[in-house]
C-alpha cells in the first residue's frame, strides 16, 4: 500500500478532501498555518484566508448551517479571538459538520503564551478529538465530521506543533463526496436571543451526557494492555512519548478526550496497579478523573509548563533516564551563544525601530517580524500583549499617564492591522487620543512564512482580488493625519516622525516597503572603507546581520548585504559605499 | 521496540537543512522503514537555530530526539555543532561543516563565538567518546559544484558513509526530490561530499 509522508497539517488537509469537506477557512499562525496552504491545492474545497480568526469561524458557522461541511483552523491564541462566536455556535449546533481545528505550542517554540485549548472544548462544551500522529491527523479529522453531524455540535480537532510539525507515514483514501444538505430556515434553533437560548442550553446539556456515553464505545479510545504494573492515561503527543519512555506499560490512549469516558477510565484505574496521568499543560484529564474518585498521579511529577519528554517520564516513573549523558567537559565551560532569530538584511521594519530608539519614544508593540525590534540592539518596543493591542494598548498608555502624552507610538504590522487594529484606532480617534501609529505595511504576512492578506490583491488560491488600501481606511476611520514614508529614506522616515508624535491628534504613518525576502530584484552588495571607518559603531546599532564587527574594523558580508542603503545614511564617515557586487 | 537510528540535522535558517531531510526520508522510505520527522521552524527564516529530528526503524515513537539519544548529529555550521553536540549519544557520530556563521549576540560583541570548536572535537573523538568525527567544509564544497545552497548535500553524502543505505538510493532520492535544473549540480556535490571521507580514510 502506498504511505505518504505527511506533516500533522498536510493529513489534517488531506482528512478536510477525503471527508468531502467544501469550505475551509483559517488566519494563519504557527503551528497551524500549512493546515489552510494545503487545503487551498485541492480543487474542491474552497479556501480562504480570513482577516482573523473571529471572521474564519463565523464564515465556518454560516458554511456549515448553509450545508456544506467546513474546516476552520487557527493557533491556539487564535482560538481566544473566535471564542465568542465558539461559545453560541455550540448552542446553534450545525447543520452540515463543523470542525474547529487548534494548534497548541507547547514550549512556546514560535507564540506568546501556551495556553491550554483543551479548556475551550470543556468551556464551549463540544468534543475534543485528539490525533497523535499524521495518519490519526487524517483518520480522526474524518470522524469528527461524523460526530459533528451525528450529535449536531462543532467539534475542535486539537493539534500541537509536535503534531502540526512532525511528518510520519500515512495510507491515502479517495474523497468521499458529500452532498451539499439541503438549506431549512430554522428560527428556534439558530436566532440566540434569551427566549431560543434557553431550551438551546438545555440541548448542549444533554447532548453532552450522550457525547459522554459515546466515548465509552468509540474506536477514539482505547486501551492498550501491556504490563498492568503500570497505567498512563495519556492523548496526543503524550501517548507518543509515553510510549517510547514506557514500552512495557498499559496505556488509556484518548482520542476523544473531551467528555471523557468514565466507565472506561474506571475499568482501566481497576486493573492498573499505579495509575499516572502524562499530559502537557493544564491537569485537564487529572483533575476530571480525581473528581472521580481515582487516585492518580500527574503534575505532583510533572511540570504545568513546556513539552513533556520521554526522559523525563521515564526519569519521575521509572527512576531512571532513558539515555546517558556524553560528558563534555569543555562544554560547560563557557556559554553557547544563542542564535537568536533577527530582522533580515535589508528588512524595511529595522530603520523604524532604529529612529524610535534614537528618539527615546515609548512604543506599544504587537505580534509579527517586527516584535524583533524589541531586542538589542534596536531595543525599541515597550510592551507586546496579543495582536492588534498595540493601537488600543497605546491610547492606554496616553490615558493612564498624562505625562506619557506626546511620546506614545503604536506600531503594528499590516496584516496584523486588519486582523485587529481597525477598531483601537477607530477608538484613538473617538476618544480624542494624540498617539502616532505606525504601520508597517511590507505588503505581506511575513512571519508565518508570507501569507496574502486583504492589502495584497490575491487570494489564498492565488487569484487576484481587491488590495484594500490602508491609507484610506485610515482617513475613513477618523485619522485627518496620514502620511506614507519608504522605511529606506532615513531623514524623511525620521522627521515624518518627530512631527507626527508632537501633533495634538491622532496620526498615522505608513511605512510602506515590501518584505526583503520577497523583493527579487538584482542586488548590490555595499562595501565599507576601511580608509574611511573610523569604527565609531554608528552602523552597528541598526543591528544588521551583514554588517559584522571584528576585533579592529566593521565589514560587510557581502553574501548577506542586499544594498538597501540605510547604513549608508547612519555613517557620518561616508565610508559605506556600493562595491561591485562580487560575491563571496 | 527494536532500535530506532536517531539523526539530528541543526543549522540557520536560510541553510537548506529542509532539502536535506527531505533527501534522507525519501532514502529511509524506499527501504520501506518507519520514520518520524520533526521540525521546529518558527522563526527560522530570520537566522535562528534550524532542527530538525530524523528517527526511523521498525517502529518510531516519539518524533523527537533528546540530550544523549542522537547516533548521528549532521551541522551545517560549526558553532550548531558546538551548541547539539550533548545530543549525541556515546559513541554517537558528528558530521560538521567547518563553515562559521555568527550570530547576533557575537555580531554585537555581547557574546564570543567559541574557539577550537573544532578541536575541541577531536579531542573527544580521540578520547573515543565519539565514534568518528566528520568535518569538512560543506560550503567550499558547494561552492566548487557550482551551487552554494546545496551545502547540505555535501554533508548527506558524508552521511551516506554511516547508514546502512546503498549509495545508489540516495542517487535516486536526488533524482526524485530535486528539481531537473539542479539535479546535476545536487548529484555533483552529494558525490564531492561522499568521497571526501574516502580520501580522509
Ligand atoms: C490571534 C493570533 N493569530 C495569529 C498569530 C500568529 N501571528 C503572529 S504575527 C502574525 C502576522 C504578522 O504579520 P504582519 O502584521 O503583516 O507583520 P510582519 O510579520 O509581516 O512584519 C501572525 C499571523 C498570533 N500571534 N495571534
Amino acid at each position: 500500500m502506498e504511505r505518504k509522508l505527511m506533516s500533522g497539517n498536510e493529513a489534517i488537509a488531506r482528512g478536510a478532501y477525503e471527508a468531502g469537506v467544501r469550505f475551509a477557512a483559517a488566519y494563519p499562525g504557527t503551528p497551524s498555518t500549512e493546515v489552510l496552504e494545503f487545503a487551498a491545492t485541492y480543487d474542491e474545497i474552497h479556501a480562504q484566508w480570513a482577516p482573523n480568526e473571529k471572521v474564519a469561524l463565523e464564515e465556518g458557522i454560516g458554511a456549515a448551517l448553509a450545508g456544506s461541511r467546513a474546516l476552520v483552523a487557527m493557533k491556539h491564541v487564535g482560538l481566544n479571538v473566535a471564542a465568542d462566536p465558539l461559545m453560541t455556535a455550540s448552542y446553534v449546533g450545525v447543520n452540515a459538520g463543523l470542525v474547529v481545528v487548534v494548534a497548541d505550542d507547547p514550549g512556546m517554540h514560535s507564540s506568546q503564551n501556551e495556553q491550554d485549548s483543551r479548556q475551550y472544548a470543556r468551556f464551549a462544551k463540544v468534543p475534543l478529538i485528539e490525533p497523535a500522529d499524521s495518519q490519526e491527523a487524517k483518520d480522526f479529522l474524518k470522524l469528527a465530521y461524523e460526530i459533528s453531524e451525528k450529535f449536531d455540535t462543532p467539534v475542535i480537532l486539537r493539534s500541537s506543533t509536535r503534531i502540526s510539525h512532525a511528518q510520519s507515514l500515512v495510507i491515502l483514501a479517495g474523497r468521499h463526496e458529500v452532498p451539499i444538505r439541503p438549506y431549512e430556515k430554522n428560527i428556534a434553533k439558530r436566532v440566540m436571543m434569551p427566549a431560543f437560548a434557553r431550551p438551546r442550553h438545555v440541548a448542549v446539556e444533554e447532548r453532552l451526557q450522550k457525547l459522554a456515553q459515546y466515548a465509552e464505545d468509540t474506536p477514539l479510545n482505547m486501551i492498550e494492555w501491556r504490563d498492568t504494573k503500570i497505567g498512563v492515561i495519556c492523548a496526543g503527543i503524550s501517548y507518543q512519548q509515553v510510549r517510547e519512555a514506557l514500552p512495557e506499560a498499559s496505556i488509556l490512549k484518548l482520542g476523544l478526550s473531551y467528555p471523557l469516558p468514565q466507565q472506561l477510565i474506571r475499568e482501566f484505574a481497576e486493573v492498573v496497579e499505579e495509575l499516572y496521568v502524562v499530559e502537557e499543560l493544564d491537569p485537564f484529564f487529572e483533575e476530571q478523573i480525581k473528581a472521580m474518585g481515582i487516585k492518580v498521579r500527574g503534575k505532583e511529577l510533572f511540570p504545568m509548563t513546556g513539552e513533556i519528554h520521554p526522559n523525563l517520564i521515564a526519569e519521575k516513573i521509572l527512576g531512571r533516564p532513558l539515555a546517558e549523558k556524553l560528558e563534555v567537559p569543555a562544554w560547560e565551560e563557557e556559554p553557547v551563544p544563542t542564535r537568536p532569530p533577527v530582522l533580515c538584511p535589508g528588512c524595511p521594519h529595522r530603520s523604524v525601530f532604529y529612529v524610535l530608539k534614537k528618539l527615546k519614544l515609548l512604543v506599544s508593540g504587537d505580534i509579527g517580524c517586527y516584535t524583533l525590534g524589541a531586542l538589542p540592539p534596536l531595543d525599541a518596543m515597550d510592551s507586546v500583549i496579543c495582536m492588534g493591542a498595540s493601537i488600543s494598548a497605546g491610547l492606554g498608555y496616553e490615558k493612564g499617564n498624562p505625562e506619557l502624552k506626546g511620546k506614545i507610538v503604536s506600531v503594528i504590522g499590516d496584516s496584523t492591522f486588519f486582523h485587529s487594529g481597525l477598531t483601537g484606532l477607530m477608538d484613538v480617534v473617538y476618544n480624542q487620543g494624540s498617539t502616532l501609529t505606525i504601520i508597517l505595511d511590507n505588503r505581506i504576512t511575513a512571519m508565518t512564512g508570507h501569507q496574502d492578506n486583504p492589502g495584497t490583491g490575491y487570494t489564498l488560491k492565488g487569484e487576484p482580488t481587491v488590495a484594500l488600501e490602508i491609507g484610506p481606511i485610515c482617513k475613513a476611520l477618523g485619522v485627518k493625519r496620514v502620511r506614507e514614508v519608504d522605511p529606506y529614506d532615513l531623514p524623511a522616515l525620521e522627521a515624518a516622525i518627530k512631527e507626527e508624535v508632537a501633533a495634538p491628534e491622532p496620526s498615522v504613518i505608513i511605512a510602506r516597503r515590501a518584505c526583503a525576502l520577497l523583493d527579487k530584484s538584482p542586488k548590490t552588495a555595499l562595501n565599507i572603507d576601511p580608509e574611511k571607518c573610523k569604527v565609531c559603531n554608528s552602523c552597528m546599532r541598526l543591528g544588521c546581520p551583514a554588517i559584522v564587527k571584528t576585533e579592529d574594523k566593521v565589514t560587510i558580508d557581502a553574501a548577506l548585504c542586499v544594498g538597501c542603503g540605510v547604513c549608508v545614511q547612519v555613517c557620518k564617515f561616508n565610508a559605506i559605499v556600493k562595491a561591485g557586487g562580487e560575491n563571496d | 521496540m527494536t532500535k530506532t537510528t536517531s539523526i539530528l540535522m541543526g543549522g540557520v535558517g536560510g541553510q537548506g537543512i529542509v532539502l536535506a531531510s527531505k533527501l534522507l526520508a525519501h532514502v529511509i522510505q524506499a527501504h520501506g522503514k518507519e520514520l518520524k520527522i520533526s521540525e521546529i521552524h518558527g522563526m527560522a527564516q530570520r537566522g535562528g537555530s534550524v532542527l530538525t529530528y530524523i528517527r526511523y526503524g521498525d517502529e518510531v515513537a516519539s518524533p523527537i530526539i533528546e540530550v544523549g539519544q542522537a547516533d548521528i548529529i549532521l551541522a551545517s555550521e560549526k558553532l550548531e555543532a558546538w551548541r547539539w553536540l550533548p545530543y549525541l549519544r556515546q559513541g554517537g557520530i558528528m558530521i560538521c561543516s567547518t563553515q562559521e556563521i555568527k550570530p547576533m549576540p557575537v555580531i554585537t560583541g555581547a557574546q564570543k563565538y567559541p574557539e577550537k570548536i573544532l578541536e575541541k572535537l577531536q579531542e573527544l573523538a580521540a578520547a573515543g567518546k565519539l565514534g568518528a568525527l566528520y568535518a569538512i567544509n560543506a560550503l567550499a564544497v558547494a561552492k566548487h559544484c557550482g551551487e552554494p545552497k546545496a551545502a547540505n548535500v555535501a554533508l548527506l553524502g558524508l552521511l551516506a558513509h554511516c547508514l546502512e543505505f546503498p549509495l545508489q538510493s540516495y542517487l535516486e532520492a536526488l533524482e526524485a526530490v530535486v528539481p531537473e535544473k539542479y539535479l546535476e549540480v545536487n548529484k555533483n556535490t552529494f558525490l564531492l561530499g561522499y568521497q571526501t571521507l574516502m580520501r580522509q580514510q
